[in-house]
């Protein structure tokens, strides 16, 4: 059976696909996109064998760093991206967590400086895999359901 | 030259423990060393504790600085809502050293990053407090001639007690063994038992508090078992005394061993431990002023 293309081609840009849908927003909102100009499209709860429900998104002439595009792997860690050139796909990319997550998430201890003062969040990833994250300043270890995101 | 701080006992090394200790030994035999004659040294107890500022104004008083600071955050702007980064950034133009105590944890981490002269940590919170812990292991290596190889027998809250973490923490670098004594509901965290294993520390868990356990330790460690840390009134009734230590239960201890406590206690040391040979309590606070004057020097580069 052929697959049908979900959304519109996408002649250059990027597509953020195997979004899990509940994540979908989350990552709209980590990747600033509402700041962008670009075209966007963004599709949600497409079937996914994987995943049973996703969300993509494809973004007209952007092509992200890496340490923008990073951020995700905390809320989407099995996303594939596709960089597109020329209605072809020229490059696919997985995420992956950096070793260090600054600003994007917020402590989970209500009594860390982190939470009182106006400063920037700073923690460490101590397990890639599980998604444990340790907070530079109180040293309290979050889990991956735990973490906050800003 | 990058700027020394010490917010957690994880900031040291093996040998920088080492070499600490060794000054806290010169600091006993000699207290007086006017090492910081001229310099300004800032006490920030924003969350008082009496006996914590007590302890470093004496090592400071030793040493020859002068102190500012205060004891209760509610005589400063602080307590007008400014910042904490405002107030050190000020405080670090007036001082040569920035002791600081914190109910917020992670406020010394914090602390050192915006301060321009080294930040060492006087507790924050439920976080850190490396100067209770360079006491304990001087207390420990003063009475037993060494680090390595000791039994250690943590008793009481080894869930909250961040002393005992911290110990465990700094402990790891000299091959020890040990028995964590304590209630279900406050038993040894998950994290550090995983940090044991890794690091392949032995380590032994009990409910019980008995002899047993007691004549093959080294060292004694004790640990106050509060009322509000549990979530269940009915087993603090049943276990409150369980993890109370009496002179009768040191009969058959080894003649090293040494019992040790963060203070002030409750009721976990009955007082007639007192005046047995075995307690060490009460020198161990006295060790204190020498870990900090050590700690102080460290950190200055003195
Ligand atoms: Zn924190």
């Amino acid at each position: 059976m052929k697959k049908e293309l979900q959304v519109a081609a996408l002649e250059n840009g990027t597509v953020i696909d195997h979004i899990p849908s509940e994540q979908l927003f989350k990552v709209v909102s980590l990747l600033n996109l509402d700041q962008l100009s670009n075209s966007i499209t963004i599709g949600n709860n497409f079937h996914s064998s994987q995943l049973g429900s996703k969300g993509i998104i494809k973004i007209a002439d952007k092509f992200f760093e890496s340490g923008e595009i990073n951020r995700i792997a905390l809320i989407a860690p099995n996303v594939k991206l596709n960089v597109i050139r020329n209605y072809e796909v020229c490059e696919k990319k997985n995420v992956s967590l950096p070793n260090e997550i600054t600003g994007i998430v917020k402590c989970a201890n209500p009594k860390c400086i982190t939470n009182n003062e106006p400063m920037t969040t700073s923690f460490k990833v101590i397990d890639k895999n599980e998604v444990k994250i340790k907070c530079k300043y109180c040293e309290r270890v979050i889990a991956k359901e735990d973490i906050i995101i800003k | 030259m990058s700027k020394r701080d010490l917010v957690s006992i994880t900031d040291f090394s093996k040998e920088e423990i080492l070499a600490l200790l060794e000054k806290a030994k010169k600091f006993e035999e000699n207290p007086n060393q006017r090492l910081l004659e001229g310099k300004v040294v800032a006490t920030l107890f924003f969350e008082p504790s009496t006996r914590t500022r007590l302890s470093f104004e004496t090592a400071v008083n030793r040493l020859g600085g002068r102190i500012i600071g205060f004891s209760d955050a509610s005589s400063t702007s602080t307590s007008k809502g400014e910042t904490l980064k405002d107030t050190i950034k000020m405080v670090s133009n007036y001082a040569d050293l920035v002791i600081m105590r914190h109910h917020l944890e992670g406020a010394a981490r914090y602390a050192a990053e915006v301060s321009d002269v080294p930040v060492v940590n006087a507790g924050d919170g439920a976080n850190q407090h490396p100067s209770q812990t360079l006491l304990d292991l001087y207390s420990i290596y003063k009475t037993q001639g060494t680090l390595e190889n000791l039994t250690i027998t943590m008793v009481g809250d080894l869930k909250y007690g961040r002393t005992v973490h911290s110990l465990l923490m700094a402990m790891s670098h000299f091959k020890p063994t040990f028995n964590f004594i304590a209630p279900d509901e406050l038993r040894m965290p998950e994290e550090y038992k995983t940090f044991c294993r890794e690091n392949h520390i032995p380590f032994n868990e009990y409910t019980d508090f008995t002899e047993d356990v007691i004549n093959q330790s080294d060292i004694l460690y004790m640990t106050r078992v509060q009322r509000e840390r549990f979530t269940d009134l009915m087993e603090y009734e049943k276990v409150k005394n369980v993890y109370t230590l009496h002179r009768a239960m040191l009969e058959n201890s080894k003649d090293n061993l040494r019992v040790l406590h963060p203070l002030p206690r409750v009721n976990e040391i009955d007082t007639d431990v007192d005046d047995s040979p075995k307690a060490y309590y009460f020198e161990q606070a006295l060790n204190g002023v020498y870990a900090r004057q050590a700690i102080i020097c460290t950190v200055l580069g003195l």
